[in-house]
């Protein structure tokens, strides 16, 4: 923070003051376009909201009025997990872990048996994902389904 | 009718008659004088009003005298145990099945406390060794209060019977894992000790899984036989379906049979079942395989073959595992890729079933599919773990601007102040 | 720069633009060799700008509720495009801040920059210091994470331990007798209406005051240029200071940059009440200290319990630094060699504790 000191001879007064001058605000300038650039560009981009809705409440879109005749069903993601969505024969929808609870290997639903079944060790739930037959030691826990227009969407029970 | 002095005691009689009388109704209870003498003699005539209240006979309104006769109302000893009341005393061992299975073996008796009750224990359990060895006068054997216990004997569901599954092999055990005991019978007395060991074990005792098996699951409680060496694999098989059915369509179901070896137990063993890992399987020494096979012949190559397979894809998907994490960790977002490596894992679990058709190429295939899931997933943790980078050169990038706006800031500031 | 002229005279028409600003070009900053200090309270009001900036950004996205407050956080951290970055800057941001605040605050201490006229700055400046940390400790429970939620619960246990008032703050602060999803509404409420709200009034108060009174220069300085006049050195702060302002500014801005591009803020395990607390929950090392100390006590002191007694003991400490000005008037320079004193021993004191309490178990 000193003042210069006048009269002396130095390296720098051999540049012309002028370019000297336009130099400094080139590199003021540049430096701070460049910086108001990186920062504005990560805020522009994240006001864009992201094509893969966030639903919260863990609610997800397992398909679509029509997808599923009656007597079948279907594995979805659920978050980080497999889900199984079922179209009973009676035409309403179930929705549960698709994860086996014996070793954790994903379940089907069987149409011929009408019931839910893990082919690893053959282990088969109800449609209520009680485990009624085989290895597995507890029931696949069980999702809620909403129907909303087209669209199926399962969520995760509402503790009271 | 005018009440004279003789008939005096009628009213205040019939009064104390119908108080008793209701008070007996009242409380349920028809009156056991047994339990009046023998709550207070010690051992092993003593049976407390407190044991017996556990005794389900005892809630379903069942006396002593049921079963050892006698006159359970008279307070009189000489009276209440009186051979003309039909008093048994104490019942000699050889006849307690019999003594039992009077009201147990009698459906339509049985079916006035509970009509699911089966009524088939007496015959059956005389087709049991023990019940074979009983009829030879063998009295070493169980008989039905050795497991079932008496006085206290309590339903099966209760979680403190002894013949409640969680406790059937503890209660096995009392006589079978009795060295001096049975050692006239020249059988192990291992089994408990191995069980305890087991897979089974730890699933039904410690951690309550009811369908896991004990004793009585594979050996039968009353007809309790243990399998022939060529019907162990049936028992096994009524739950592990899958291993059973490969097995039998595998190669090694004949070449068993014919060497005399029972399948599962020769390789898995019968008590003590341990958790299976890839290495009981291959041509190292650990593995069961090298017990019959060697260095040069079909079998050692299959089952090396089929080691490998199964390590490399547990190795795999270890490894996109492993970066799938970093990347988490990191901030990134790699659930779908975390979510495809569970089908992995799925191929992996029925690869180690599959292993029991001992056939290489057939596992070859499906493994193949469970290969390609976790090259794929490690590609996307690679991916994400790039995209990572890409933040550091982001930052490198406004970390130069920056510097660049220090400088041009320090010239400024010399440039005006000079 | 015509441009620039050209908007002044615009302005100055309209609003006596140059008149209003004439004193900011007069403004000076005195020069000595601990004028760096003078940077810290500016650092701390541009941080406090970063927080706002990206704290708006964080609440296009994020929404408050039990439900889906945790996976709103996710959703900012993997989905939104540069939602990491925004995150991770607001949360270092945020412990940079109350770092340069307590540092601002300390140097104003050991610089007796508190002594007459300033004494209202001080005041406004601890109640800004007490505000802070209220953004601290209810924006830590916003994502609402394990970690944050029983931290949130140990600390506003420790509240309702002061004696009469505190169960109602707590009940007050908790929205009921536990911590719960109502918790969360509330202190979002706090974290992004009533704090800034209060803040920016003090703020505003603050540096008004600052301009009206100028800057302090620590005694012995001020006694010297009062006795040679020629010593004294200023410099202008438009644009001197203030260039060299901004450049202490961006150097916090790369820090920070580095700071959320390498250590991103993590996630955490969503929030369940009734699991039981995993071992070893400690708050933020901003309050680490206070929490360490409350450890230490013993359960009993005579008949009232240990708690209650350090609570109390905190209170009277923050009561007593809020007036410190006007602690013993009628001998100023002993009773500042006291608050010097003091002010050595609670930096000591406050740095030594924060580093026990997160090394201890």
């Amino acid at each position: 923070m000193a003042t210069g000191d006048e009269g002396m001879i130095s390296p720098a007064d051999h540049i012309d003051p002028v370019p000297r001058r336009q130099f400094v605000e080139l590199v003021l300038g540049s430096g701070v376009l460049a910086t108001v650039v990186a920062f504005v560009y990560p805020v522009l981009r994240y006001l864009v909201p992201p094509k893969e809705l966030d639903l919260g409440s863990d609610a997800v879109v397992a398909g679509r009025v029509g997808e599923l005749k009656p007597n079948s069903g279907k594995v979805f993601r659920f978050g980080n997990r497999p889900g199984l969505l079922i179209r009973t024969a009676g035409g309403d929808y179930r929705a549960m872990s698709a994860t086996c609870t014996h070793l954790s290997c994903t379940v089907q639903y069987r149409d011929d048996m009408q019931q839910v079944w893990c082919a690893c060790h053959n282990g088969h739930y109800d449609l209520n994902g009680r485990n009624i037959a085989g290895p597995p030691p507890r029931p696949l826990e069980l999702y809620e389904v909403q129907v909303r227009g087209e669209e199926i969407f399962v969520r995760r029970r509402r503790e009271a | 009718m005018a009440i004279s002095h003789s008939n005096g005691w009628m009213l205040p009689g019939g009064l104390l008659g119908c108080l008793m009388l209701w008070a007996a109704v009242a409380t349920g209870q028809t009156k056991n004088s047994c339990l009046d003498c023998h709550s207070n003699l010690p051992e092993p005539l003593g049976v407390t009003q407190e044991k017996f209240s556990h005794d389900i006979h005892a809630q379903k309104g069942l006396t002593c005298a049921s079963c050892h006769g006698g006159d359970p109302t008279s307070d009189d000893p000489d009276k209440a145990m009186s051979r003309k009341a039909g008093w048994k005393g104490k019942i000699d061992r050889k006849q307690i099945p019999q003594l039992c299975g009077t009201c147990h073996s009698d459906t339509t008796y049985i079916r006035q406390f509970n009509p699911s009750l089966r009524t088939d224990q007496l015959s059956q359990y005389r087709t049991s060794v023990h019940g074979k060895r009983l009829a030879l006068g063998d009295t070493k054997v169980a008989v039905c209060t050795d497991c079932h216990s008496v006085h206290d004997l309590r339903a099966p569901t209760d979680s403190q019977s002894t013949v409640n599954p969680v406790n059937v092999a503890n209660t096995c055990a009392r006589c079978h894992a009795d060295a001096n005991y049975m050692a006239e019978y020249k059988i192990p007395t291992s089994q408990f000790a191995e069980y305890g060991k087991s897979v089974h074990h730890e699933a039904l005792v410690v951690r309550g899984d009811l369908s896991a098996p004990t004793c009585t699951t594979c050996h039968g409680n009353h007809g309790a036989t243990p399998p022939g060496f060529a019907s162990v694999a049936n028992v096994c098989s009524t739950c592990h379906v899958f291993q059973a059915q490969l097995f039998d369509a595998s190669p090694h179901k004949e070449a068993f049979s014919s060497a005399g070896l029972p399948g599962c137990v020769t390789c898995h063993s019968n008590h003590g079942i341990l958790h299976p890992t890839d290495e009981l399987i291959g041509t190292d020494e650990k593995a069961v395989c090298t017990q019959c096979h060697t260095e040069g012949d079909a079998g050692f190559v299959a089952a090396g073959k089929m080691k490998q397979q199964l390590v490399q894809l547990a190795g795999a998907i270890d490894g996109a595992d492993q970066i799938l994490s970093r990347a988490e960790q990191s901030g990134m977002e790699v659930s779908q890729a975390s979510l495809d490596l569970v089908q992995a894992r799925d191929v992996l679990t029925k690869a180690r079933v599959t292993v029991h058709s001992f056939n290489v190429a057939r596992i070859e295939s499906e493994i193949k599919p469970g290969m390609e899931t976790a090259a794929k997933d490690y590609d996307a943790g690679k991916k994400a773990m790039a995209e990572r980078e890409y933040r550091r050169v982001g930052l490198g990038v406004s970390l130069v601007a920056i510097a660049l706006v220090l400088v041009g800031f320090r010239l400024y500031l010399k440039q005006i102040e000079s | 720069m015509g441009l620039l002229r050209g908007l002044r005279s615009w302005l100055d028409e309209r609003f006596g633009w140059d008149a209003l600003i004439a004193p900011l070009r007069k403004k000076t900053v005195p020069l000595h060799r601990f004028s760096y200090w003078y940077f810290l309270g500016g650092i701390t009001l541009f941080l406090f700008i970063i927080q706002v900036v990206t704290g708006i950004l964080l609440l296009l996205y994020y929404r408050p509720g039990a439900s889906e407050a945790f996976e709103s956080v996710q959703y900012i951290m993997t989905r939104v495009q540069f939602g990491w970055l925004i995150r991770s800057i607001h949360s270092w941001s945020a412990n940079l801040m109350i770092f340069t605040a307590f540092a601002h605050m300390f140097s104003v201490l050991f610089f007796k920059a508190y002594r007459k006229p300033r004494e209202l700055t001080w005041v406004s400046g601890v109640i800004l210091l007490f505000l802070v940390m209220g953004f601290g400790f209810s924006g830590y429970l916003l994502p609402w994470n394990t970690l944050a939620f029983f931290a949130t619960k140990v600390g506003t246990e420790i509240t309702g331990q002061v004696p009469i008032v505190g169960r109602p703050m707590m009940i007050f602060l908790r929205g009921g007798e536990e911590v719960t999803g109502a918790t969360l509404t509330r202190f979002f409420g706090f974290h992004v209406a009533v704090l800034p709200g209060l803040t920016t009034l003090l703020i505003l108060v603050h540096l008004l005051l600052v301009q009206r009174l100028g800057i302090s220069v620590p005694p012995k300085l001020e006694a010297e240029w009062k006795a040679s006049p020629a010593q004294r050195r200023e410099m202008k702060f438009f644009p001197n200071f203030m260039l060299r302002e901004l450049m202490a500014w961006y150097v916090a801005l790369g820090v920070l940059g580095a700071l959320a591009a390498i250590f991103p803020w993590n996630l955490g395990i969503k929030a369940d009440p009734f699991v039981s607390a995993p071992a070893g929950i400690k708050p933020e090392w901003y309050f680490l200290f206070m929490f360490q100390t409350l450890k230490l006590i013993p359960p009993k002191v005579w008949f009232i319990d240990g708690e209650v007694i350090g609570v109390v003991v905190f209170g009277l400490i923050a009561l007593l630094w809020l007036l410190l000005p006007f602690l013993g008037r009628n001998h100023p320079s002993r009773v500042q060699r006291w608050i010097t004193g003091i002010g050595i021993f609670a930096l000591a004191y406050m740095a030594g504790m924060t580093v026990y309490g997160h090394f201890a178990q």
